[in-house]
C-alpha cells in the first residue's frame, strides 16, 4: 500500500509565556494509506486536534513535512496551500454540528461553499447537481436544503457536516469526534452511513474520538497519543487484544464494561505531566505509569516493533 | 429494604409560550440505602428534570400535576422551602454536570466545601478546616491541605468533580444524586471518578442516583436501572436481567445501539424516528411511533405495568 498521507518528524510549539515552549505535538510520523481507515485516539491535551489542524493544514508546523500523494504540502505556507488544488484533497468534519455550520447559511449555501471555492464550480446547474448528489450520499433529504442548521435535528446537521465535506471528494477524511455530540441511537446511523461512504468513494478516513468502542467499529489501524507524541500504533485487533503501552493498557482499562463489573482494574491516579518545556530525556508518562523505573526518568523511550505494524514506545512494553 | 427515595406516579409539564410541555408522567420508582441506581435515557428525556424535581428546585413555568416524592419521611411536594432548604445539602446532596462551572470559581474550594459545613453541619468554627480539609482527603486528593487554597481554575476536570464530591458527602447525606457526573472528562479520569463515587456509596451506605445518557457506564456502576423516554419511565429491572433479557423494545434497541467492545459496524442498530413532540396531544406510549411492535391495542389507554418477574416491571402491552 502507497501512503496517501505521511508525516515525518511533525511538531508544532507554542509559546507559553515566561519563555516557556508549550509542545503540543511533539515529533510525530504517521502514515495514512490509500483507502485506510486510521483512528487517533488519547486524552485531552494530548495534541489529537492540533495534530488534525497540522494534518489538514490549517496550521502551520513549526518543522516536520507532511506529504500528500508524495507531494510535500509544507513547501509552501498554510495561506498559500488554501489557494492550491491540493486543498480539495483533504477535509475535515469537525466535532459538534451545530458549532461548525455557520448558522446563517442555508444548507444548500454551506454545502455548496466549498465547491465554489475548492473546485471553482459557479455554473448554477453544475453547482445544483454536485450539491444534490452530496446531499443523496449523505442520505440528506432533498427538501431539508433550503433550510437553516437550526431547523434541523442533531443527526441531519451531522449529515450536512459530512456532505460538506465529501463535496469536493476528498481523498483523505479527517473526523474529529465526529459523533460525539449526538445520541447513542443518532450515532448509529452516522457510524454506518461512514462506513457505507469509505467504501463507495474509496476515500481514507483519520478518526478522531476518545471513545475506543467507537474507533474500533471503523478503524484497521489506531494510533495513541500522550502529551504531544505516539506511544503506540497496532492494528486494531492487536491494539486491543496485545496492547503493549501501560498508557494504552489503562485507557482499554478504562472503557465501561458491564461484562467486567465488579473487577479491579487497572487505574490511573494523577495528571499529566506539564507539556511546557518538557524534559526530552524523561517519558512523557512518567510519574503515573504504574511501570515507572529510574530508566524512565533518564531515557526517552523510542518507539520499537512488536509484530507486524506494531510499535509502542515503552522501555518495558 | 425500606425505600430511602420513593417516587409514585409523578407528572410534572412545563407551561411554555408554544404550549404545555408534558415532561414527566406518572414516574414511579424507589431507591434503597446502599444501592445505586441509574436513570438512563437520550437527552430530552427527562432525566435531569427530574433530578431537580427530586431536589424540589423547579424550573417557576414548572407546574406539579401530581405523584408523590417521599424523601425518608418527608413529602418533598408537600414540605415548605425551610423544610426543604434543610434537608438539601445535607441529607440530600447532587453532584453536577461540568464540575468547573458549578463550582465557584472565585472562592478557594476548601472555603466552599467549610461554606457547606458551617451551614449544615453544626461545628465550631475553628474546626472547620480541619473537617475539610478531611473531606478532600476522603475524595483521594493528594496533598489536600495544600489542595484546599486552589482556586476551580487551578484544578483539572478531574480534580474538580472529586471536590464536587467532597462537597456533597460532606455532611453523610443518605441520598446522592450524580447528574452524568463524567461528562466532558476523559475516559480515564471517567473511570476513577465513577469507582470512587461507587466506593462512597458503599461505604456510607448512601443510596445513590446515576443519571446517564451511557447505558455501558451505568450497566457497570448501578445495581438496578430505570430507563427513561420522552418522559416516561419505561422500564426498571436489576442491571443483569435489564442488559441480558430486556423486555422494552426500546431497551432493546438502545443496547443494539450502543457500541461495546463486542459489536461491529453491521451488529450496531440505529433507532428510526425521533423522540415525539412533547406538546400537545400524546399517545399513550409515547414510543409507539418509533416501534416495530406497535399493535392498535398500544393506543388504548391507561398504558399499564407489567411486572416480569419480582423487581423488573416493564410499561408495554406486547413486551418481549
Amino acid at each position: 500500500m502507497s501512503a496517501l498521507l505521511e508525516a515525518r518528524g511533525l511538531h508544532k510549539h507554542y509559546p507559553a509565556g515566561r519563555g516557556g515552549v508549550l509542545h503540543a505535538v511533539d515529533g510525530v510520523d504517521l502514515e495514512v494509506a490509500a483507502g485506510e481507515c486510521v483512528g487517533l485516539v488519547g486524552e485531552s491535551g494530548c495534541g489529537k486536534s492540533t495534530l488534525v489542524r497540522l494534518l489538514a493544514r490549517l496550521i502551520d508546523p513549526t518543522s516536520g513535512r507532511i506529504l500528500l500523494a508524495g507531494a510535500d504540502t509544507t513547501a509552501v505556507s498554510q495561506a498559500r496551500f488554501v489557494t492550491m488544488p491540493q486543498r480539495a484533497q483533504i477535509q475535515v468534519v469537525f466535532q459538534d454540528p451545530s458549532e461548525s455550520l455557520n448558522p446563517s447559511f442555508r444548507v444548500f449555501r454551506s454545502i455548496a461553499d466549498p465547491l465554489r471555492r475548492l473546485l471553482g464550480i459557479h455554473d448554477p446547474t453544475r453547482l445544483a447537481a454536485r450539491v444534490h448528489r452530496a446531499a443523496d450520499l449523505v442520505g440528506l433529504p432533498r427538501e431539508l436544503i433550503a433550510r437553516y442548521p437550526h431547523q434541523l435535528s442533531g443527526g441531519q446537521r451531522a449529515r450536512v457536516g459530512i456532505a460538506r465535506a465529501i463535496a469536493v471528494e476528498p481523498a483523505l477524511l479527517i473526523l474529529d469526534e465526529p459523533t460525539s455530540a449526538l445520541d447513542v441511537s443518532v450515532q448509529a446511523v452516522i457510524l454506518r452511513l461512514l462506513a457505507d461512504l469509505r467504501t463507495r468513494l474509496g476515500m481514507s478516513y483519520l478518526f478522531v474520538s476518545h471513545d475506543l468502542n467507537v474507533v474500533r467499529l471503523l478503524c484497521s489501524r489506531i494510533v495513541v497519543m500522550y502529551l504531544g507524541r505516539v506511544v503506540e500504533m497496532a492494528p486494531t485487533e492487536a491494539l486491543f487484544t496485545a496492547p503493549r503501552h501501560p498508557y494504552t493498557q489503562a485507557l482499554l482499562a478504562a472503557i465501561p464494561d458491564p461484562a467486567r463489573r465488579g473487577e479491579r482494574r487497572l487505574r490511573l491516579e494523577g495528571a499529566p505531566r506539564s507539556p511546557i518545556d518538557p524534559d526530552p530525556d524523561v517519558c512523557r508518562f512518567h510519574g503515573r505509569c504504574p511501570a515507572s523505573s529510574e530508566r524512565c526518568a533518564t531515557a526517552m523511550p523510542q518507539l520499537r516493533p512488536f509484530g507486524e505494524n506494531h510499535l509502542a514506545a515503552c522501555h518495558f512494553a | 429494604m425500606s425505600a430511602q427515595l420513593s417516587i409514585e406516579e409523578f407528572s410534572l409539564v412545563f407551561r411554555t409560550r408554544d404550549g404545555t410541555v408534558q415532561a414527566l408522567q406518572d414516574v414511579s420508582f424507589a431507591i434503597a440505602r446502599g444501592e445505586v441506581m441509574g436513570v438512563v435515557g437520550e437527552s430530552g428525556s427527562g432525566k435531569s428534570v427530574l433530578a431537580y424535581a427530586i431536589l424540589g428546585l423547579q424550573d417557576a413555568a414548572a407546574t406539579v400535576l401530581g405523584g408523590r416524592i417521599m424523601f425518608g419521611g418527608l413529602d418533598m411536594l408537600a414540605a415548605d422551602e425551610a423544610a426543604l432548604a434543610a434537608v438539601r445539602g445535607r441529607e440530600l446532596a447532587m453532584i453536577f454536570q461540568s464540575p468547573r462551572t458549578a463550582l465557584n470559581p472565585i472562592r478557594k474550594v476548601g472555603v466552599q466545601i467549610e461554606d457547606i459545613l458551617r451551614e449544615h453541619a453544626n461545628l465550631p468554627s475553628r474546626e472547620l478546616r480541619r473537617h475539610a480539609i478531611e473531606a478532600l482527603a476522603r475524595v483521594r486528593i493528594p496533598d489536600p491541605e495544600r489542595r484546599y487554597d486552589s482556586y476551580p481554575f487551578e484544578l483539572s476536570g478531574g480534580m474538580c468533580q472529586r471536590v464536587m464530591i467532597a462537597m456533597a458527602l460532606a455532611c453523610a447525606p443518605s441520598l446522592l444524586i450524580a447528574d452524568e457526573p463524567t461528562t466532558g472528562l476523559d475516559v480515564t479520569t471517567q473511570a476513577v471518578i465513577m469507582d470512587l463515587i461507587r466506593d462512597m456509596s458503599r461505604e456510607a451506605r448512601m443510596a445513590t442516583l446515576l443519571i446517564t445518557h451511557d447505558l455501558g457506564l451505568a450497566g457497570e456502576y448501578c445495581d438496578r436501572i430505570a430507563v427513561m423516554h420522552a418522559g416516561h419511565v419505561v422500564e426498571v429491572a436489576p442491571v443483569e436481567t435489564l442488559l441480558r433479557r430486556p423486555a422494552h423494545p426500546y431497551t432493546q434497541q438502545l443496547l443494539a445501539a450502543t457500541p461495546t467492545p463486542r459489536s461491529t459496524v453491521e451488529t450496531l442498530v440505529s433507532i428510526p424516528g425521533q423522540l415525539p413532540d412533547l406538546r400537545g396531544t400524546l399517545a399513550p406510549c409515547r414510543f409507539s411511533t418509533r416501534c416495530v411492535r406497535h399493535l392498535p391495542l398500544c393506543d388504548e389507554t391507561p398504558l399499564p405495568w407489567t411486572m416480569r418477574e419480582a423487581g423488573h416491571l416493564v410499561r408495554c402491552r406486547v413486551p418481549l
